[in-house]
């Protein structure tokens, strides 16, 4: 090969290049089209076509012969007066209130863990994340067993303390607080780790100061941690009360279908599954699930809101 | 105290056995919470290896009469339970790969090409985040209805293929890789999905390694789509199917147990493999939205 055809392929190559550049109408810019195609096409017919499908289908009823017809806002006034859609609010709403308390153990034990020179980290992280990753109708299992009024374990621990046998899940006053336990037990350990990595941001320095400084543990967490971490509650405290809100394997799995307290325990979503596929009910199906969807947007837009009072960033 | 412990002249000693005492009390709390964690599937695999009978005694007993291996039996023979997890892990691998294939090719784009609309483009794509995921199951249903799926594999994953989190969180990782490579790849002739398959790609391999599990994850454990698109048990996965065992066996605990156990086995050990993957996929879904 002599230098010669070199340069000149090496300049046939550059003039390519520069007409490969990104300009309107060029060649990548259609390219680009073609990366996003495949994932354009499945958002649209899955997610975009299947939204205006529901805010249709709010306004109808279903026939029984699969038809939709246009009734209006009837739906609406339906689920407005419905008083197990409020009982239902209510009982969601009191799931994400328990299932926030997650984010304060989590906090602690990850503060704890960023104890200087502590050993086994990653081990108790580990059995920290296991009922995280368990199935949930698995975990919904083993407490509903844990939780039984006449052989459960629960009762017979309690028992040794003088308190009374108690049927956790079937009456109507703790139902709702039994499954909102496991649904803390359950997330502890995924916003354990996100705060193990918020915390990891942290300059070391700040808690060395602090100590040189007589600053006590305590006094560390409330002026360091917890200020220096708070976009992180924040981000994390948004995610919790949006899956909270959202919440219906569980519940769905620990109440099964005859239990007695199962109004006193339904959620939102479970109210949603029942009417759109038990019950053929999909027009108010589908306003209830609007519904939830205010609800959840209102409530995000309200944290955004009260941000600026707690949250600090750097 | 510690403002006194300050001037005195011998503080190393007495501050390491400070440090002793705190950091066993910090052992002490910190194995509670381990054990809160851990015990219930100790009691669940005990529970399982107990006689029905046994199981239904006041008070419990803790370790089983005799060690019996039944229940592992009849979960199997009462339920297509084979089937279930072969479902379990079509559903699993064909939403992981969807993911990954759809999401990194979208992420590229976005992340690293010019294109005419990419910003509104990308700020719809997002807003999927958005919307509940029970707000759009109704018309989901009656798409893979009217593609003839329901009851079959395909309707497990389908929907589940396509994600906004995994675009987003593909793109914020291309993001940061420096323009030089692209740039002398494209001196070199190479075409964009070239560029894209064989330089970009292996650079993010950490980001889809946590992309990859954390819907790994997701699929395994998913519970109301496939209620409601599979109803017949030989096409269910196993987070529905577990449902079924409960209306049937609906007070032999030690099978439902064994069933538990068995079908949040794969995962577990899973993520007691890619144990560093799972870590990272929650951190980066913490961090970088």
């Amino acid at each position: 090969m002599s230098v010669f055809p070199a340069t000149a392929a090496a300049k046939a190559k550059e003039r390519r290049a520069s007409a490969a550049a990104p300009r309107p109408g060029s060649r990548n810019q259609r390219a680009a089209y073609w990366f996003i195609a495949p994932l354009g096409i499945g958002f649209a017919l899955f997610y975009f076509w299947p939204l205006l499908q529901t805010f249709y289908f709010s306004f109808t009823e279903f026939g029984a012969f699969g038809g939709h017809t246009f009734i209006g806002t009837d739906n609406y006034a339906r689920v407005i007066q419905d008083v197990t859609v409020w009982q239902a609010l209510v009982n969601t709403l009191i799931y994400s209130v328990i299932g926030l308390t997650a984010l304060p153990i989590a906090i602690v034990v990850a503060s704890l863990l960023n104890r200087r020179g502590l050993r086994g980290v990653s081990v108790y992280r580990a059995l920290y994340f296991v009922p995280f990753v368990t199935l949930p109708v698995a975990v919904g299992l083993v407490w509903n067993w844990l939780y039984n009024g006449d052989f459960g374990l629960l009762n017979e621990i309690l028992g040794w303390f003088g308190v009374d046998r108690h049927y956790w899940v079937s009456d109507p006053s703790t139902a709702v607080y039994a499954i909102g336990t496991v649904m803390v037990w359950s997330t502890t350990g995924y916003y354990l780790i996100i705060f193990m990595a918020g915390i990891k941001g942290i300059p070391q320095d700040y808690y060395e100061a602090a100590e040189l400084d007589g600053a006590g543990a305590l006094r560390r967490f409330f002026t360091i941690t917890l200020p220096l971490l708070s976009p992180t509650l924040f981000f994390a405290s948004i995610i919790c009360m949006i899956n909270s809100l959202q919440t219906f394997d569980l519940i769905y799995i620990m109440m099964g279908e005859k239990n007695p307290a199962i109004g006193d325990t339904q959620s939102v979503v479970g109210l949603f599954y029942k009417w759109a596929f038990i019950e053929n009910a999909q027009g108010a199906a589908a306003a209830l699930a609007f519904l939830l969807m205010v609800v959840i947007a209102a409530l995000t837009y309200l944290q955004f809101r009260l941000q600026k009072r707690w949250v600090h960033y750097a | 105290m510690p403002d006194t412990q300050e001037h005195m002249a011998p503080i190393r000693p007495r501050n390491k056995k400070r440090v002793t005492a705190g950091s066993l009390a910090t052992h002490a709390v910190l194995s509670f919470g381990a054990l809160v964690m851990v015990f219930p599937f100790f009691w669940q695999l005990l529970t399982a290896l107990k006689t029905l009978a046994e199981t239904s005694r006041v008070p419990p007993t803790f370790l089983p009469d005799d060690w019996n291996w039944r229940s592992f039996d009849d979960v199997f023979t009462g339920l297509p339970f084979r089937e279930m997890l072969t479902n379990s892990v079509i559903n699993t691998v064909g939403r992981t790969l969807g993911q990954l294939v759809f999401c990194s090719l979208a992420a590229y784009a976005f992340a690293r090409m010019q294109f005419r609309g990419r910003n509104v483009l990308f700020a719809l794509f997002l807003s999927v985040l958005m919307v509940p995921s029970s707000l759009l199951v109704l018309p989901q249903y009656d798409i893979i209805q009217r593609f003839g799926l329901l009851n079959s594999a395909p309707a497990l994953f389908l929907p589940g293929m396509f994600s906004a989190f995994g675009t987003f969180m593909l793109r914020q990782f291309f993001l940061t890789l420096p323009k030089e490579l692209e740039e002398a790849a494209r001196i070199d002739g190479a075409g964009s999905f070239r560029i894209f398959w064989s330089i970009m790609l292996p650079l993010i391999r950490p980001a889809l390694a946590a992309l990859a599990v954390i819907t790994a994850m997701w699929s395994w454990n998913d519970l109301l789509w496939p209620l409601v698109v599979n109803t017949d048990p030989e096409k269910m996965p196993i987070s529905a199917g577990l449902t079924s065992l409960e209306g049937q066996f609906e007070t032999n605990y030690p099978v439902m147990m064994a069933g538990s156990l068995v079908a949040s086995l794969p995962m577990l050990l899973v993520y007691l493999f890619l144990q560093r993957h799972f870590v990272q996929s929650v951190a980066l879904s913490g961090s970088k939205s």
